[in-house]
């Protein structure tokens, strides 16, 4: 559906964009992920032919977006950082110019409405769009993309300044959208990712990082399991005791104090969950335990560790640990 | 083309700028006709259309200073220019639709001449000439605004920007009946002199370089706005 090979953006001597090459198969949802100014709206951009690359080529389902623009354009909906609306029409008016600006040749009254419904702004059709809230406003700017029943969607940063509860049903809504569409979509928050793309691609300073299935990415950095153990107890018995776990590689204490209770990172070989023996030692010992959490198997953890290995700098701990011993 | 031409039309009469033109381009005409015509018992029609010209200067960046600029402002042309619509077309849709602004109110001012025909002898042939002559002049000076209007985000930098080249071009004219008769400058200040060559269809002539200039000058200033708009993609 999408191939973009080498693709080279300059903008003086400052590269947006160095050497990006993937491919997108049909119907697959795509996460581009990467800090703010990474390229992931640059990429977006020449892939929806509002830019032009410096060299390398984009394909939108086989049709090069800057020799045959028109035609590729005809098959992308785009939602761009900013939603383009017009200030001045209705959102009735704006779906219907978008709908003529397209050149669409359904039944508009059913295509309309069925959009209209799909991204719930019935409610606000005859409202003029600078009236609407922010939430209102992205949606009618997904409305827009949708419009024409485009093969892809790309949408930009789709849940940037919402509430939680509007992220969430923007959310749902491209899961939805994914059924019958091939969607990319850019974020740089990673929760987004892992619960809407089923691929991810991270993009820092220009360059992919990482290109992998969002469950295979979180599993291949996984080197061992820790956790992050809060227990009230003097501490060099806890660590003694911790460490004669069956399958304990190691303890730390990490120094962090919670009322009476200490921080521990638990380390464990791979394959073993020692969870429930280390509660059921403190259980034994009445040794209250007050929080136990994964420490570095989420995105966040992964993508800092990622990052910074492209920078090509040593990974940094998260927490500075102090052996107890 | 069409779907931009007519949200075009639309935006004019949905915001201010198309009443506040109609306003001042219909309000104007009607004293300039009557001083011309009426007050001054003659049923000559060029210097009304002389005065519309020099008025048109002004009035006209109005009408083009919103074309791009604002679309640029708001973010908006990223949705034109993603859409499988050609630049050409984005182009020529609001170049069109000022025009037919233009065209429109023109149209209604020279409706005043009706009257003129009911007290005196007018020469029709010479009404029209008048009248296709500031057509052709609006529409270069639209085409200018509209060029102008793509380089700027900012409408007032646009609709200043329109009149200073505007005047540029006009003012060829003053610069050259200062220049000494025979130097060769003055007679390429004549080729491309707005005001000048609006002369030739004063005195009544269908000057048909005339016609090719204002046509030319036109299509130089859409292909521009268009070459910023190819070329934008590429910075």
């Amino acid at each position: 559906m999408v191939k973009v090979e080498n693709l080279v953006k300059r903008y003086g001597q400052n590269y947006a964009l160095n050497d990006v090459s993937f491919e997108i198969g049909e119907g697959e949802i795509v996460g581009l992920l990467g800090p703010n100014g990474a390229g992931k709206s640059t990429t977006m951009n020449i892939l929806t032919g509002y830019l032009s690359s410096t060299s390398g080529k984009a394909y939108i389902d086989g049709i090069d977006i800057l020799e045959h623009p028109i035609e590729a354009k005809s098959i992308i909906g785009f939602l761009p950082e900013q939603p383009p609306l017009y200030q001045d029409m209705t959102v009735e008016e704006y779906l219907n110019f978008v709908y003529e600006l397209k050149g669409c040749t359904f039944d508009r009254e059913a295509h309309l409405n069925e959009i209209i419904n799909v991204v719930k702004i019935a409610d606000v059709r005859k409202r003029l769009i600078k009236n609407l809230s922010k939430g209102y406003k992205q949606r009618v700017g997904i409305a827009q993309a949708l419009v024409g029943d485009p093969k892809l969607i790309v949408f930009d940063e789709p849940t940037v300044g919402l509430d939680p509860k509007q992220i969430l049903e923007i959310r749902n809504l491209i899961r939805t959208l994914s059924k019958n569409h091939t969607v990319i979509l850019s974020t740089h928050i990673l929760a987004e990712v892992q619960a809407v793309c089923e691929r991810v691609i991270i993009i820092n300073h220009g360059k992919i990082i990482a290109d992998e299935k969002t469950s295979e990415l979180t599993r291949a950095i996984e080197e061992g399991y820790q956790y992050e153990v809060k227990i009230c107890g003097p501490q060099r018995d806890v660590v003694s005791a911790l460490e004669k776990i069956r399958g304990v590689k190691s303890v730390t204490a990490t120094g962090e104090r919670d009322s009476d209770a200490y921080g521990y990172v638990v380390e464990s070989d791979k394959g073993i969950d020692v969870r429930k023996p280390v509660f059921n030692l403190c259980a034994s010992k009445s040794w209250a335990i007050l929080g136990m959490a994964p420490v570095g198997t989420d995105l966040e953890t992964i993508f800092i560790r990622l990052v910074d290995r492209s920078n090509g700098q040593v990974p940094e701990r998260k927490a500075q640990r102090r052996s107890a011993h | 083309m069409l779907s931009i031409y007519k949200r075009e039309m639309r935006s004019y009469f949905t915001g201010v700028i198309g009443y506040v033109f109609l306003v001042l381009f219909l309000a104007l005409g009607g004293g300039i006709f009557c001083l011309t015509t009426l007050f001054a018992m003659s049923a000559e029609v060029s210097n009304f259309f002389t005065y519309m010209l020099i008025f048109s200067a002004v009035i006209l960046p109005l009408l083009t200073m919103k074309s791009f600029s604002d679309e640029r402002k708001a973010k908006t042309e990223q949705l034109l220019l993603t859409a499988p619509v050609s630049i050409t077309g984005m182009v020529l849709g609001k170049f069109l639709a000022a025009l037919t602004m233009f065209a429109g109110a023109l149209f209604v001012n020279s409706l005043y001449f009706l009257i003129l025909y009911r007290y005196a002898e007018v020469k029709t042939a010479h009404l029209i000439g008048n009248f296709v002559a500031l057509l052709l002049v609006g529409m270069t000076f639209i085409a200018i605004g509209v060029f102008v209007s793509s380089l700027t985000e900012n409408q007032l930098t646009a609709a200043v920007g329109t009149m200073a080249i505007i005047l540029l071009f006009l003012g060829i004219g003053i610069i050259n009946s200062l220049l000494p008769a025979s130097f060769w400058l003055r007679y390429v200040f004549d080729c491309v002199s707005i005001f000048t060559r609006f002369q030739t269809f004063v005195n009544g002539y269908f000057d048909l370089s005339s016609l090719l200039y204002y046509l030319s000058v036109t299509v130089v200033f859409v292909y521009l706005t268009i070459r910023v708009y190819d070329r934008r993609r590429y910075n």
